[in-house]
């Protein structure tokens, strides 16, 4: 089976800081992956760097594309790179605000993806952008209503629907749930777990949490200073954790 | 008037604007940076027009004003007045006379001609600013003809409105590549921007820009395939002239508050009314 992305030897430095250093796995299709590890250590540069957001100093990102089977992301040109950006791939960003557009209605944030690769029935998107808010739990009576006057875990949710709108393939996440009181981190991680299932996505999901993990990921990658420290399924590597580090990580002391 | 060199601007910074013109030209629609310089009036006025006609102009052409469709407001007197001081050359109302017309807001309703070029003052280029503040990334969308965002101006319109109701501005796509801001036009005269004989230029001096149509050029304003694009205007015929195809200004005729609906090209409602058309309030506002 060819993995739907083949992550070879990433480094990424700022100056001579590490932002993270020679990772590589493999991710097949319909495949969660969970990255964890503490503040700083290069959860986020890593993702960025997968996503395309930010090129990495060596390194391969291999995406099995529809078209033209595997390709080298960081290598391909920004338009293709940027084309893969609102078709296959998603991204969900922390905040929402910076996966919104905060001047546009939910419906025309649900919407834009479709329009951007050519979608030009007004009705057509109307009907799938109210379909979408009902999938992520948003009342379909909110579609003309800007995100500004939702909740946290509403943007949150309507983040997710404005990404998946396009069927993608691979769905990248910086901490989902961060932010969320922890009633709406469950709910909105039940959302996921059905959305995951359902369009068979894959993912890879950076966070802090072990418990978002737990119930998403099927494997799991720790990270420390910019390092892979381990890396296995999510219930081995958190039952049993052979580095020191995820052995901390998991123990009470830094489940805060 | 000695001072100035002719049409005020100097030789070389003409030179430079011509560049900017011509790269427009060969591009269609593409936003061409240029350095704007200081004019002796406000931003407001039009700079970039004024700038655009400033380096196109030769002592042998016949200038035009329009400001809103009428060659006799304060910001079309000026800008008539700078060019008859500055460069000495003749000056017209009538449409069919000119050679350069400098515009805002309108479009002649007179068919133009190869022989013409109309020159439109722009105040913002960017049709993609109102989604988009960081003009890095409406560059990069451009370069890469990612306009879906244009359409979700549009959907928003309609969510909003039950209908397109951007009536000015509306955006178009030229020769099926740039996204364009027509400037502040009203969206009936859209059409006329596509396949014209004449020559283009529009200029935004506060915004450093200058883009180009070249004559018949293929133009678009976007829509969807439900809310279809239409040229609208005021369900009426002038009451001057009694054209029915013409864009109307509505108009108050009396302290009662009485209004009527005129064209809003003063040159072609006159030339009409001199060729014995009348409109039902004709003769009354005759005086
Ligand atoms: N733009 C940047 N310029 C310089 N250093 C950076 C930059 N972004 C990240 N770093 C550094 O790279 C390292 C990894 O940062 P990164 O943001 O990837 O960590 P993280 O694991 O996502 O942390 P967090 O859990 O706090 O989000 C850190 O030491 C950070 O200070
Ligand atoms: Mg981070
Ligand atoms: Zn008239």
């Amino acid at each position: 089976m060819t993995p739907l992305l083949s992550v070879q030897g990433i480094t990424k430095r700022y100056g001579a800081h590490i932002g993270c250093a020679d990772v590589s796995f493999e991710l097949f299709p319909g495949e969660v992956m969970g990255i964890v590890g503490e503040s700083g250590s290069g959860k986020s540069t890593l993702l960025n760097c997968l996503a395309g957001h930010v090129r990495p100093d060596t390194g391969a990102v291999i995406f099995d594309t529809r078209a033209d089977g595997p390709r080298d992301t960081v290598t391909m040109s920004e338009p293709e790179r940027r084309m893969l950006g609102r078709t296959d791939w998603a991204f969900v960003h922390q905040n929402a605000r910076d996966g919104l557009r905060m001047g546009v209605s939910a419906g025309g944030n649900v919407g834009e993806r479709l329009m951007a690769v050519g979608a030009r029935h007004y009705g057509d998107i109307r009907d799938t952008a109210t379909d979408w808010l009902e999938r992520v739990e948003v009342d379909a009576a909110r579609i003309d209503d800007r995100p500004t006057t939702f909740s946290g875990g509403m943007q949150q949710r309507l983040q997710i629907a404005r990404n998946l709108v396009t069927g993608p393939r691979l769905v990248f996440m910086d901490e989902p749930t961060g932010g969320l009181d922890v009633s709406v981190q469950a709910r909105l991680l039940d959302l996921l777990r059905g959305l995951v299932r359902d369009m068979g996505l894959s993912a890879i999901i950076v966070t802090h949490d072990l418990a978002v993990v737990r119930l998403l990921a099927d494997r799991l990658m720790v990270m420390k200073s910019g390092r892979v420290v381990e890396a296995g399924l999510t219930d081995q590597v958190l039952d049993d954790p052979q580095h020191a580090y995820s052995q901390l990580l998991v123990s009470s002391v830094l489940q805060v | 008037m000695t001072q100035y060199n002719f049409a005020y601007l100097d030789e070389q910074t003409k030179r430079m604007i011509r560049r900017a013109i011509l790269k427009g030209l060969a591009i269609p629609g593409y936003q061409v940076p240029f350095a704007s310089r200081e004019m002796p009036m406000p931003y407001g006025w039009g700079t970039g027009g004024v700038q655009v006609s400033a380096a196109i102009l030769t002592p042998e052409d016949r200038f035009k004003v329009i400001d809103q469709g009428a060659d006799d407001t304060t910001n079309a007197v000026s800008i008539r007045t700078f060019f008859e001081r500055t460069a000495g050359v003749a000056t017209t109302t009538a449409t069919s006379d000119a050679s350069v017309i400098q515009t805002r807001h309108r479009i002649p309703e007179e068919p133009l001609t190869e022989k013409q070029i109309l020159v439109y003052q722009v105040p913002i280029p960017e049709p993609l600013r109102f989604l988009e503040p960081r003009e890095s990334e409406t560059r990069k969308m451009h370069a890469l003809e990612e306009y879906g965002l244009m359409h979700v101006k549009l959907y928003e319109d309609i969510s909003r409105h039950g209908h397109i109701a951007t009536s000015y501005a509306y955006p178009v796509t030229v020769e099926g590549r740039f996204v364009m801001d027509p400037s502040p036009i009203p969206k009936f005269d859209n059409p006329k921007l596509g396949d014209m004989a004449a020559i283009q230029l529009f200029g935004a001096g506060r915004e450093q820009r200058i883009y180009a149509l070249p004559p018949y050029t293929k133009v678009v304003s976007l829509d969807f395939d439900d809310h279809p694009f239409e040229a609208s205007k005021a369900d009426h015929p002038c009451g001057l002239c009694g054209a029915e195809e013409s864009y109307l200004d509505e108009v108050i005729i009396d302290d009662a508050g009485g209004r009527m609906f005129v064209c809003s090209d003063t040159d072609y409602c006159e030339r009409r009314q001199a060729a014995g058309h009348v409109g039902k309030l004709g003769g009354k506002d005759a005086a």
